[in-house]
């Protein structure tokens, strides 16, 4: 109470004068104090802080809040936003990388300083990219229907009428009725599209000028087309041998070890082309070194289905019998085998985050699991079936059903029941691709190749080092120079990408097989003792017999001698205390005589 | 013949979409993604070419896996463009046998050799700029000035030399400012960071005030010669010493008798006080180990380096104090982290004889070593580290990789990269040879243990099995 009288007498001294020397910032904040309202409430909290100043914790929380405050203002107005601007929750959580590391045990006091530097820095570089987050330049794509409208109605001409004229150009349609059905494929960056007919005719197309790069027809059929790490190199999966192709056309490689090639997938980051083949092979050829890394037998017949994760380079399959199956190129059994569907899997896709998988049967359905738990999410019924699956980079889901495109949003988080877009091509769609980085749905059908306006199918904003569609030559030289550098090797595919930078903590019976394995043989075997031998026939075979004896159980004869003397003590306890008893029990008293 | 069938593009389209009949215009809310060029390329070709980021971890899959690979490259980067040699400066006509770095210019450097010739070098030029006969027999120490204007030397000939830093004058003759003589011979010889004051050691150590031609304090504990003095970097009056009774001796500079000492099972040859954290000083022993020691607690070393395969005779310390280096008698250098047990880096040529001084430069960039076959060699500090000017994105590539190879250091691919050395045959095969037995030393001294009356014979660490006693 005393401090608060104080505190008055200062403020009425204050009050009083009149003329007040120019505010400084270094002097304390109730010095300088004007007249109005706004100081009137500080005065007035500052009065109420110091009856709470009792203990020296609550003086340093104070302090605390005077620096946090801000009051060292000239004007002496407050800072209304004291400190760093908060950042929502779920934006810090989109750059966690892990969990909070557990403190070691013991003493480690390097260990500790070590742990706690590098979680304060990955700490700090979270924050620093969640508010990065903020400044990028881009916003995602939406459609939004009138009220009481879906959205699956609206027509890709409506979209194409209202949207800008870059955008109206992005909706077109190839008739190329000759040669088709067609498979597509978009490069990394997005700029070109491949189109691949059944037929034989292959052309790709700088789609957005609407340039032919080049055309040309391989005059035999095709089964799927795919491009190559960059814009000038592609491969065709032909009639009986898988070929690559460099951007004018001219045939590169012919590759006869890859034979009956239906579908592939390319690894970016592995430089890895994976094939499955009517054969049941699924082979990885290393497009930068031109080696063939793996070919495993899967021995589940004719592979028409396949897809990766991005995430982990895990490649899937699907199979007749209804079944989905994992693959490296470093086992030659499958990750994993889930039974996915009654009936054949038409078709599958893996999500951006590597986090869900969609596979779609011929029972019909449409299912959504989690291929972190390798757990059903959600099953929907078509009563079309589905076929030619593919996702976007937001997550939006492209299914055909004979000539029909639909396009689905959140299949994984809510119940789907209706489509977010759908669309009639002129006969069944062959294959259908997203572009990256644009909202655009490359589908491939017997008449030809139709490019679709899909609103918030591509990621906004592009990362410059990584796939930029706006590179110019130089910078995609230097950036092939720096993939080819820190090409991840294929033996660090496995479905964990992180495990990589965790503790190997083998227990120490596997270290010791390890090392059994490195050194050829046990350093911690016990020699088997041989006795010597000795002249003068004290080498007969009994007396080794005895010598061998005399060291047998050598290592246990410690402990049984232990436990031997032990058991001798304890027992002479027993005894004892019996005898204690017995000389208790043995001092009668008068009154035992009428026991009976 | 490519018989490829015409693209034709046709954005009006006709009667396609007649599944979903809307005959009406939308009132919808629609946004497609579109681009302005503009925003993601240069305006002119002068401008740097715009690089917009995206963060987003889904964007960039596979980043242990990618930042491994970096690591891994830039380890064995680091063993392609390991190149430490520089340069070598010949001109004495005898092994050199003390060096001196100049407290005031980096590019200096004085060396003394066993003929009693002194040289002055210029390290930039890589040239000698002034010889003086200074002694008779072996130039045993010699430093400089604190002050940079004039230095100190000792020889076999019992005389302690002042001499001036500048060459004389044309026609002028070669003359020490001052000379001492001493009667006994001299072996080391140290200056005080701030004061006219320095110290020498032989039969005893000796304070000499500069102005004065007898000792102002003499220190003997017990009847032995030393090998080494020196004076504490931060802790100006203490000074430490390595006597042939193999104990190292600490003193104040104030009192009139020793402080204390420890004795070791063999002798110490030189010592280096750690010049950041001056309580740590190491020194090189003759049982090809060096010991760092902290100055409160001598009962124990805090560190044993091992790796040389013989006799140590140098030490010096980096100015950052947190590595040292070593030159021993089996004619390597090696750098050892300052709490490390091992050394990090090890230096050897064909043609280089037992090192018998060892300096590492005051900007941390380089090591002088000076040897028996008369010649010094300039080497640098970090064997890949690039020379002269980095360019700013060099500097941060460079850091980049170093933090890369730190993270990833324990990975056994990358450790089995970063730690191969190529050593000479011989040294190679001692070095095997200890291993053998040090362990054949071992095995015996469990044999002992177990076949003892328990608690007899003690479990003794590394650092206590070196250690005789301290006493105070």
């Amino acid at each position: 109470m005393a401090s608060l009288g104080g505190e008055a007498l200062t403020v009425t001294h204050v009050e009083k004068k009149k003329k007040q020397p120019p505010a400084r910032y270094w002097e304390d904040p109730p010095q300088q104090a004007g007249n109005g309202d706004n100081n009137r409430g500080t005065d007035g909290e500052q009065a109420g802080r110091q009856t709470e100043q009792q203990t020296p914790k609550a003086k340093k929380r104070k302090e605390n809040e005077d620096r946090g405050d801000g009051n060292k203002f000239l004007s002496g107005k407050a800072d209304r936003f004291p400190g760093p601007a908060p950042i929502p929750e779920d934006r810090l959580q989109k750059f966690k990388r892990k969990e909070k590391m557990k403190k070691p045990r013991r003493q480690h006091y390097k260990l500790k300083d070590m742990i706690a530097r590098s979680e304060e820095n990955s700490e700090m570089s979270q924050i620093q990219a969640a508010r990065l987050d903020l400044l990028l330049p881009e916003d995602a794509g939406f459609l939004e229907g009138d009220e009481g409208e879906d959205t699956c109605t609206i027509s890709q001409e409506d979209i194409a009428e209202s949207v800008d004229i870059t955008s109206k150009t992005k909706y077109f349609d190839l008739k190329l009725s000759q040669f088709g059905p067609y498979r597509v494929d978009y490069s990394q960056t997005g700029r070109q599209v491949l189109l691949g007919g059944r037929r034989g005719h292959i052309a790709c197309i700088d789609w957005q000028s609407k340039q032919l790069t080049c055309e040309i027809n391989v005059m035999e059929s095709v089964n799927d087309v795919k491009w190559l790490h960059s814009e000038a190199m592609y491969a065709v999966a032909q009639k009986k041998w898988l070929h690559i192709y460099d951007s004018n056309g001219i045939e590169l490689h012919c590759i006869r070890k890859f034979n009956d090639v239906l579908r592939m997938q390319f690894l970016p980051y592995h430089f890895l082309l994976a094939t499955a083949s009517a054969t049941s092979f699924l082979q990885y050829l290393d497009v930068s070194v031109g080696k063939e890394v793996a070919a495993i037998c899967t021995k589940t017949g004719r592979l028409d289905v396949m897809c990766q994760n991005p995430q982990n380079a895990v490649i899937h399959l699907g199979h007749a019998n209804g079944t989905v199956t994992l693959w490296t190129p470093n086992q030659k059994e499958a990750l994993v085998k889930m039974l996915c569907h009654h009936g054949a899997v038409r078709s599958v896709a893996v999500d951006k985050t590597g986090t869900y998988m969609v596979t779609s049967g011929m029972d019909k359905k449409l299912k959504v699991f989690d291929i972190r738990t390798f757990k059903p999410l959600k099953s929907y019924f078509l009563p079309a079936g589905a076929s030619c699956l593919s996702l976007s980079q937001r997550g939006l889901l492209s299914a055909a059903t004979g000539d029909i495109v639909q396009v689905y949003r959140d299949v994984w988080s809510t119940p789907v029941t209706k489509p977010y877009m759908a669309h009639r091509v002129q006969k069944t769609v062959w294959g259908t691709h997203f572009c990256p980085f644009e909202d655009v749905l490359g589908v491939g059908h017997g008449d030809g190749f139709t490019s679709m306006l899909i609103p918030g199918a591509g990621e906004p904003n592009i990362d410059g080092l990584d796939a930029n569609p706006f590179r110019s030559a130089k910078q995609r030289q230097e950036w092939e120079v720096k993939a080819l550098l820190e090409k991840v090797q294929p033996e660090l595919i496995s479905l964990n990408p992180t495990e990589l930078g965790m503790v190997d903590r083998a227990a120490s019976e596997i270290k010791h097989q390890d090392r059994v394995k490195a050194l050829g043989f046990d350093p911690l075997a016990k020699v088997k003792f041989v006795p010597k031998y000795k002249k003068k026939g004290r080498s007969s075979s009994g007396n080794i017999e005895k010598r061998k004896r005399q060291v047998g159980h050598e290592d246990q004869r410690d402990d049984i001698r232990k436990t031997a003397e032990d058991r001798v003590k304890i027992e002479k306890e027993r005894r004892q205390k019996e005898k204690k008893e017995a000389v208790l029990s043995s001092q009668k008293s008068a009154l035992d005589r009428f026991r009976k | 013949q490519c018989n490829a069938g015409k693209l034709i593009s046709s954005s009006s389209t006709h009667g396609l979409c007649s599944a979903f009949p809307f005959p009406f215009s939308h009132q919808m809310k629609v946004k497609v993604l579109s681009r302005n060029p503009d925003d993601y390329v240069r305006e002119t070709k002068l401008d740097i070419q715009r690089v917009p980021r995206n963060y987003d971890p889904t964007l960039h899959p596979f980043e242990v896996s990618r930042e491994y690979t970096r690591a891994l490259n830039a380890t064995k980067l680091e063993r392609v463009f390991a190149k430490p040699f520089l340069a070598s400066l010949d001109g004495h006509r005898d092994g050199v046998n003390c060096m001196a770095k100049h407290t005031k210019s980096l590019s200096t450097l004085l060396s003394g050799s066993c003929d009693g010739q002194v040289k002055v070098w210029n390290l930039t030029k890589r040239e000698c700029v002034r010889t003086l006969q200074a002694h008779e027999g072996f130039v045993r120490g010699m430093v400089v000035r604190s002050c940079g204007t004039s230095f100190f030397t000792v020889g076999d000939d019992k005389t302690i030399k002042h001499w001036k830093m500048e060459a004389p004058g044309y026609g002028e003759e070669e003359e020490p400012l001052n000379t001492i003589l001493g009667k006994t011979v001299f072996t080391g010889l140290d200056h005080h960071q701030k004061d006219a004051v320095f110290a020498t050691c032989g039969q005893q150590v000796d304070i000499w005030d500069e102005r004065r031609s007898s000792p102002i304090r003499s220190f003997t504990w017990g009847v032995d010669s030393f090998s080494a003095v020196r004076f504490n970097p931060v802790e100006t009056e203490l000074l430490a010493s390595c006597a042939s009774d193999r104990s190292i001796v600490l003193y104040d500079m104030r009192e009139s008798a020793p402080l204390k000492k420890v004795i070791m099972t063999m002798r110490s040859n030189t010592l280096c006080w750690n010049p950041m954290e001056a309580y740590y000083f190491t020194c090189s022993n003759e049982d090809y180990n060096l010991y760092t020691y902290d100055m409160r607690y001598l009962d124990q070393p805090v560190t044993v380096h091992m790796d040389h395969v013989s006799a140590v005779l140098d030490v010096d310390y980096s100015p950052t104090g947190k590595e040292f280096v070593s030159a021993s008698f089996d004619k390597t250098i090696r750098i050892f982290p300052k709490d490390g047990g091992h050394s990090r880096e090890v230096y050897h040529t064909k043609r280089m004889q037992h090192v018998i001084c060892i300096k590492w430069s005051a900007d941390n960039k380089y090591i002088l070593s000076g040897s028996d076959e008369m010649n010094i060699r300039l080497w640098k500090a970090n064997a890949a580290e690039k020379l002269g000017v980095l360019a700013p994105r060099e500097r941060q590539a460079t850091n980049y990789s170093q933090k890369l190879k730190e993270k990833f250091q324990h990975h056994p691919q990358i450790r089995r990269i970063a730690h191969h050395r190529h050593l000479p045959k011989s040294l190679y095969h001692q070095t095997k040879e200890l291993r053998v037995m040090k362990e054949a030393r071992r095995k015996k001294y469990v044999n002992v243990r177990k076949h003892s009356r328990p608690g007899s014979v003690p479990l003794l660490s590394e650092k206590e099995k070196h250690v005789v006693t301290v006493v105070k």
